[in-house]
């Protein structure tokens, strides 16, 4: 009988037509269901013990290759435990911007998201329910890094990761072999190849940010570099301020490299730094490794290689920045055992695998994926990911979204203009922003 | 059925009894129909334009993120201090919003004008010019953003090709240069406001009664001093509909700066900034209100100001 409640139940919480035949249909075949179940539970006792047979999934993935991705996996998931998944696909952007509501109103059990802020920002608020039980039976599945990156503000597992993509250098190794350059690892390496690409005719480093987002990388990257992994966490989350030395020094040094950065950055977006990387008019290229996606020529393709950012003054090469995207669980689905072997099936390489055997423009979460199917490039990016002892979420993932989108941005296009930078309004604005929260 | 019995002896009566007031019971039908004309735009009105204007002037005072309604904190004028001294986009906005009303008002409407009094002269072919500087108006916003990008794409646009510069390092940069990016865009909404105000002065100028015309050219007038003594002054509503719309189109002047980049670098325009504080990831609903707020009060200036001068000098004729 419980399924048969479950489906009630939520039929009742969300009244869309479709989901309501939906679950009509899914009610119908548990109800088919209840004379066997009784005739099971006849012999064998609480075996049963309230498991439901399905659950509610929200997906924001509404592009057509993830959305069949994530479709492969619920088809997956049902085959292997004969639980039924109802999946509500989203478009992406409606699904971020009416996050809110939908996290107050009646979600589905569980949702796509990804890590970072945001999901520490809604975990703090209660509307997630912490899965330390599914970690118990996932966690050695995944990196230490890839723990901290799913971990709540109060110490408890909330998020289970399922791909994520690196940023780094890119480059056409055929125009660096013309030309004799070597893959710099410090930053004084990197500055003087930079020097040498430009003696050379080329744009050293490929830059667009007409989109404002793209900077945040290199500003995430000379952060953590300088002044540590923690410190990105802590200044993204205001508790550490913006006025102060350690962010100043991240504008100083990166002055030294904004003359070798493509000039006409502000007019361009990455799709046309992409290209003159492509056409081999600029030495390389900082971004994520969803770059590679542009290059739909094979032997363009195949030319690109990846060099994790140099070295600065603290702990080496160790953090990477690797937006991950995962599953989360809400509120309401805590009470849906169902809802927690599906996060638990995602964790595993087996679902992993499912989900990259349709998608593979991204690199699976989990310890031991299928990696037998991934390009040089693709193996590098993974190694780079599964080696970094910590990993950060990008800028606007680990901030709070106005600070990303009303502070950062007009604020990096303006020292991108003029090279100059008032750390004190940021820390004003921030102090602001972060209060209304 | 009995008013309707009632009522027609009277009627009947009136015009001769009272030939001045031509006063009309209403039937109780009439007055349901009425109240329900009037009463449902208003409802819609206040559903839709009122409440949602008085709530977010009282959420302009607050602090919310938007989640449960027991986290609006009351803040004071804190949200207006902090756009006013810790926003930078903020003074930037007005600026433009300035700039654009100066230049809407002295080039793109004038020209308009121009346009509407060359295609008023019988030209052949008048339809076809009237349908192309008509056109910009009703293309959607994706397409406007297209299409510029074509003609202002700093590597492969048409405008640096023409200059010869494109691909050089000398190309001008007409989106990414904060310097030059304001008139880029201010090009590309004259283009769509000269046409706008073409349509209606076209229109205006079909309305002015013929015989004004030939009446100052007996007088001696010549062509100019017909035009600007006679004519402009006979389109006088008209001539207030087009400065009612060149400052409004001003002041909610969106579309084109947000094709461009969304409306930073250079392009921040007040209601770009109103939508980045309410919509989407960006949210920050108690700024977000105080913009819309500023926004509101600064449109209701100047129209408030024409529409009394319109009304007030129609009831004095």
């Amino acid at each position: 009988m419980t399924s048969h409640e479950d489906a009630l139940s939520s039929v009742r919480s969300g009244w869309d037509r479709r989901t309501l035949l939906k679950t009509l249909g899914v009610g119908a075949v548990a109800m088919a269901g209840v004379p066997l179940l009784a005739g099971c539970t006849g012999g064998s006792g609480p075996a049963a013990s309230g498991g439901s047979k399905s659950l509610t999934f929200g997906s924001g993935s509404s592009d057509e290759v993830p959305k069949a991705a994530y479709k492969a996996v619920t088809d997956a998931f049902t085959k292997k435990s004969g639980i039924t998944v109802n999946t509500n696909v989203v478009p992406h952007n409606d699904f971020q911007n009416k996050i809110n509501t939908y996290l107050q109103g009646s979600p589905d059990d569980t949702f796509t998201w990804f890590a970072g802020y945001r999901m520490q920002y809604y975990a703090g608020k209660g509307l997630l329910t912490p899965i330390d039980d599914v970690w118990e039976k996932i966690g050695g599945n995944y990196s230490d890094a890839m723990k901290k990156a799913s971990t709540g503000p109060d110490g408890k597992m909330y998020f289970v990761p399922n791909y994520n993509y690196p940023w780094g250098f890119f480059y056409r190794k055929s125009l660096w072999a013309a030309k004799g350059y070597e893959v710099p690892t410090t930053f004084d390496q990197l500055t003087a190849l930079a020097k040498k690409m430009q003696g050379d005719g080329l744009i050293p480093i490929e830059f667009a940010d007409k989109d404002g987002w793209p900077a945040m990388g290199t500003f995430d990257y000379l952060n953590m570099r300088l002044n540590g992994y923690q410190f990105h966490m802590d200044l993204t989350a205001h508790k550490e301020s913006w006025d102060q030395k350690k962010v100043s020094d991240v504008f100083d040094t990166w002055k030294a490299l904004l003359p070798y950065q493509n000039p006409n950055a502000l007019g361009m977006t990455w799709q046309d730094s992409a290209k003159n990387l492509g056409d081999k008019k600029s030495g390389m290229y900082l971004l994520g490794s969803f770059l590679t996606q542009q290059y739909t020529d094979k032997t363009v393709a195949d030319d690109i290689d990846f060099f994790p950012f140099p070295e600065i003054a603290m702990e080496g090469r160790d953090a990477v920045e690797a937006p991950i995207d995962g599953l989360l669980l809400t509120k309401k689905g805590g009470q849906n055992s169902a809802a927690k072997d599906f996060l638990a099936y995602l964790g595993t390489p087996e679902g992993q695998d499912v989900y990259a055997s349709v998608d593979s423009a991204n690199i699976a979460a989990a310890k031991g994926a299928d990696t037998s199917k991934f390009s040089p490039l693709n193996k590098k990016l993974a190694d780079a990911i599964s080696n970094a002892k910590s990993i950060s979420q990008f800028f606007d993932r680990d901030a709070l979204p106005a600070m990303a989108n009303n502070v950062m941005i007009p604020a990096l296009q303006s020292f991108i203009k003029d090279g100059s930078v008032d750390v004190k309004n940021l820390e004003a604005q921030a102090k602001s922003l972060y209060a209304a929260q | 059925m009995s008013t309707s019995t009632n009522t027609s002896p009277a009627r009947a009566q009136r015009p001769a009894a009272a030939p001045a007031g031509r006063v009309r019971r209403l039937s109780r039908r009439d007055k349901w129909v009425l109240s329900f004309m009037v009463g449902l735009p208003t409802l819609i009105q206040l559903i839709l334009v009122w409440i949602p204007t008085l709530l977010s002037a009282a959420l302009s005072l607050t602090r919310w993120n938007g989640l449960s309604l027991d986290d609006i904190k009351p803040t004071g004028v804190d949200n207006y201090e902090f756009i006013a001294q810790n926003y930078p986009p903020f003074w930037p906005a007005v600026q433009h919003n300035v700039l654009w009303l100066v230049f809407l008002a002295l080039i793109a409407t004038p020209l308009g004008l121009l346009l509407a009094i060359l295609l008023d002269q019988n030209v052949r072919g008048t339809k076809i010019y009237q349908s192309i500087f008509f056109t910009p108006v009703m293309l959607s916003l994706a397409l406007i953003g297209v299409i510029w990008q074509l003609f202002y794409n700093r590597d492969s646009g048409l405008l640096n090709f023409l200059l010869g510069t494109a691909g050089t390092p000398q190309a001008v940069d007409w989106f990414g240069d904060s310097h030059v990016n304001i008139w880029a865009a201010l090009i590309a909404a004259t283009w769509r406001h000269a046409g706008y105000v073409m349509i209606l002065y076209l229109a205006g100028l079909k309305g002015v009664d013929p015989t004004l015309r030939e009446a100052a050219q007996i007088d001696g007038a010549n062509a100019t001093q017909t035009f600007f003594r006679v004519i402009f002054p006979a389109m006088r509503p008209v001539n207030v509909i087009i400065i009612v719309i060149t400052v409004i189109e001003s002041l909610r002047a969106f579309d084109i700066v947000y094709v461009i980049n969304r409306g930073t670098n250079g392009l921040e325009l007040i209601s770009a900034l109103v939508i980045q504080n309410l919509v989407g990831e960006g949210q920050v609903i108690g700024v977000g209100s105080a913009l819309a707020v500023i926004l509101l009060v600064i449109s209701l200036v100047p129209i408030t100001f024409y529409l009394s001068r319109a009304f007030g000098k129609d009831k004095e004729a």
